[in-house]
């Protein structure tokens, strides 16, 4: 059979976003790929100069609609690194909480994803159900499931609601409890094994090499984690450790986020347990921001973001710069794609976890 | 003698044929009455209501079975499913109302001929099948000699059909998924053909009536020929394509596979004619292998054929609610390298109990 060139994209059902996949395929064996994204470019660094600094966290929010929280989060960090100031410490404990909660629910989304990718509904459904809790928690703290809008420049919005501490514990226990449900229903099965062993590897010394960041990189047995390595927040009173797979398959990929899911529903039990009870939960900030940059950068649910802000005095940003790691993490397509079979594309790009807002920005 | 639908049928055509002459007679037409009574015309009239019963009663099975995997998938999915009507028994009718209005589109390119008639066919010889399969020794349209053997026959066509439809389609993803439907189906056919040849040398008839007739006397050949069942029970899910051998319209990579460019109420009749073949599948099975419509005297055989065939479908279902699909070497691993000898020894073990009489055979 002669060689072709599929499309996998921008309308297709494994293309979670909007992106194409080339893949140039022998009968059914990859030869080349090549990944084309921009489709949904908003020119998002450059309308970010025209607004004020607080109008930009809604903004960042619509980066990923699946981890709206680390991307406020992120880009309020730049800010404050821009103007000096230290956040409240309870502010600085809720916002770990909703991190962590973010992180949980960004992974199920994805559980969600891969498992319509794999052929399974189930895994699908399961997925969002957990993550639907998630989006409640969100709804009672702050009105909205998807875009937050959170965080502030110096705290964060509002006081915790009532009660919100304990569903929180309570949901940590019930993901806790489910994972065995998701388990069973994946990493357990036979089929599933066979399909993601030994698909889409990578060496580490690759991975780092390629900017592999996040959960791909620690599946590929390398413990790096923006959360240990450079503590933001008080991560670096918590007591975790972060996951690491050393297969640099999907398989590992997988278990890496699954086991993840575990760390962060025990990292919120670790802050509702030791966080202040009451205190200030935001400090007020000048509207004009100093002359000089600000860079932040945390752990995503999909790896290592940075974002770089440049002050010029006045109350819009001269510049606002993100790094988002599923850009990185796009390119590597052809690499891990080429001499696998078209039905393990699914697997493999589908494990690296591609969010298109936050790539195209 | 037992009343079968050929003798419904007839008295409905005595019926017709009373109010015709009836009718006839007030016109003053006299000359045709002995024409509309005469046994062939009768005979004739007969078949045709017998065929629209048959036709009738396996529509409704198979709407039935839809409607049941989506209840029961919708509940081991941890949601609620069809909702329309008394249980939500009328959301297929609803669902065929509404591919009914669908806009016909045929694709740019495509070859029209080839086009119409491969899913003409495909369809009709679904039905065919489906019909031609006889539910108890009362409901069936024909008893004749060579019942399995015409039944696989039909079987073996739509592969065929799927390959053209296809190719037809001028469509990367439908070639590329007629393409594994031909392979997957033609790799499957043979273990199967050999599990049938197995059990019609030991039962020593073709028919269906005669194969329960035979279990019924000798026990149910799942005992003896377990080997045989689950080779053939394996196949069977790969022969009417569904998860997790559901790789000719695996949507993750080829969009929906052969049926990509089918659309409106052919793609409905298309789908509809997949269920078809999935529960002729399963007739076959309770036919070779649990005992027909065999069962204790105190229920009418059809209640019992229907009860195995619906425990069997749900097995069916379960089985595609747990797992994720497959890949294509698999699958071809599994047709040749697993099931393809197991179905031997299955004969050969069968050969050797028929030549040493064991089990009364």
């Amino acid at each position: 059979m002669a060689e072709m060139w599929v499309n996998m994209g921008p309308q297709h059902p494994f293309n979670h976003g909007l992106w194409t996949l080339k893949v140039k395929l022998d009968g059914e064996v990859v030869t080349d790929a090549d990944p084309i994204i921009g489709y949904l470019h908003r020119g998002w660094e450059k309308e970010c100069e025209a607004r004020l600094y607080p109008q930009i966290i809604p903004m960042a929010d619509r980066l990923c609609y699946c981890s709206s929280m680390s991307w406020s989060h992120l880009y309020v960090m730049g800010v404050e690194d821009l103007y000096g100031i230290e956040v409240p410490e309870r502010a600085m404990w809720i916002r770990t909480i909703t991190d962590e909660i973010n992180r949980i629910s960004s992974h199920f989304m994805w559980l969600a994803a891969v498992g319509t990718d794999l052929g399974n509904f189930t895994i699908f459904l399961y997925g969002l159900r957990e993550r639907e809790i998630a989006m409640d928690l969100f709804v009672q703290l702050c009105g909205q499931r998807l875009t937050t809008n959170y965080p502030r420049i110096g705290g964060v919005r509002n006081e915790l609601p009532p009660n919100f501490l304990d569903a929180c514990v309570r949901f940590a226990d019930h993901v806790d409890f489910r994972m065995k449900e998701h388990e069973s229903l994946s990493v357990q099965s036979k089929i599933f094994q066979e399909r993601t062993i030994g698909v889409g590897k990578i060496s580490a010394e690759e991975a780092i090499n390629m900017g592999f960041s996040g959960p791909n990189l620690r599946a590929c047995g390398i413990p790096w984690d923006i959360r240990k390595k450079d503590p933001y927040e008080i991560y670096e009173e918590l007591d975790f450790e972060a996951a690491v797979d050393n297969g640099g398959d999907a398989w590992s990929r997988w278990m890496v986020r699954l086991e993840e899911i575990k760390t962060s529903c025990d990292l919120i039990r670790q802050c509702v347990e030791r966080m202040p009870k009451s205190g200030p939960i935001r400090v007020k900030v000048p509207r004009k921001a100093p002359v000089g940059t600000g860079m932040a950068r945390i752990e995503d649910p999909r790896g290592e973001s940075m974002a770089y802000v440049v002050g010029d005095g006045t109350e819009r940003p001269y510049r606002v710069s993100i790094r988002s790691p599923n850009f990185v993490n796009t390119s590597l397509a052809k690499r891990l794609c080429m001499g696998y079979k078209i039905a393990d594309i699914p697997a493999i790009m589908g494990t690296i976890d591609i969010c298109i807002g936050e790539t195209d920005r | 003698m037992v009343y079968t639908v050929y003798d419904f049928s007839h008295d409905i055509a005595e019926i017709l044929v009373a109010i015709i002459n009836w009718v006839n007679n007030g016109l003053g037409w006299h000359g045709w009455a002995d024409w509309w009574a005469s046994f062939n015309t009768m005979h004739i009239l007969s078949l045709l209501i017998q065929t629209i019963v048959i036709f009738a009663v396996s529509f409704m099975l198979c709407l039935t079975m839809i409607w049941m995997e989506r209840k029961v998938l919708g509940r081991m999915m941890d949601r609620r499913a069809t909702q329309v009507g008394p249980l939500g028994y009328l959301c297929n009718f609803a669902d065929g109302l509404k591919t009914f209005g669908k806009q016909i589109i045929i694709p740019q390119g495509v070859d029209d001929m080839v086009y119409t008639w491969s899913t003409a066919l495909l369809i009709g010889i679904s039905v065919l099948c489906a019909g031609a399969v006889p539910i108890s020794d009362q409901i069936f349209l024909l008893n004749y000699d060579v019942g399995v053997l015409f039944i696989f026959g039909l079987f073996c066509l739509p592969p065929l059909m799927i390959l053209i439809a296809g190719w037809a389609g001028n469509c990367k993803y439908s070639v590329m998924g007629g393409l594994r439907a031909a392979t997957q189906m033609i790799s499957y056919e043979i273990p199967m053909l050999l599990c049938i040849v197995a059990v019609v040398l030991a039962a020593g008839t073709w028919t269906f009536v005669g194969l329960t007739e035979f279990q019924a006397e000798h026990g149910w050949f799942i005992l003896p020929m377990f080997i045989g069942f689950i080779t053939f029970f394996v196949a069977a899910i790969a022969e009417s394509e569904r998860t997790p051998f559901d790789l000719p319209e695996a949507e993750a990579e080829l969009v929906e596979g052969w049926q990509t460019e089918i659309g409106g109420m052919r793609w409905g009749l298309v789908m509809l004619g997949d269920y078809f073949r999935g529960y002729v599948t399963i007739a076959m099975m309770v036919y070779l292998f649990l005992g027909g419509f065999a069962g204790p005297d105190i229920l009418p055989g059809f209640v019992w054929y229907l009860a195995k065939v619906f425990i069997i479908w749900f097995i069916y279902i379960w089985i595609r609610a747990s797992l994720v699909r497959v890949t294509t070497d698999i699958i071809i691993n599994l047709g040749w390298r697993r099931l393809f000898p197991l179905s031997i020894i299955n004969l050969i073990f069968v050969i050797a109990a028929k030549y040493w009489g064991w089990f009364g055979w």
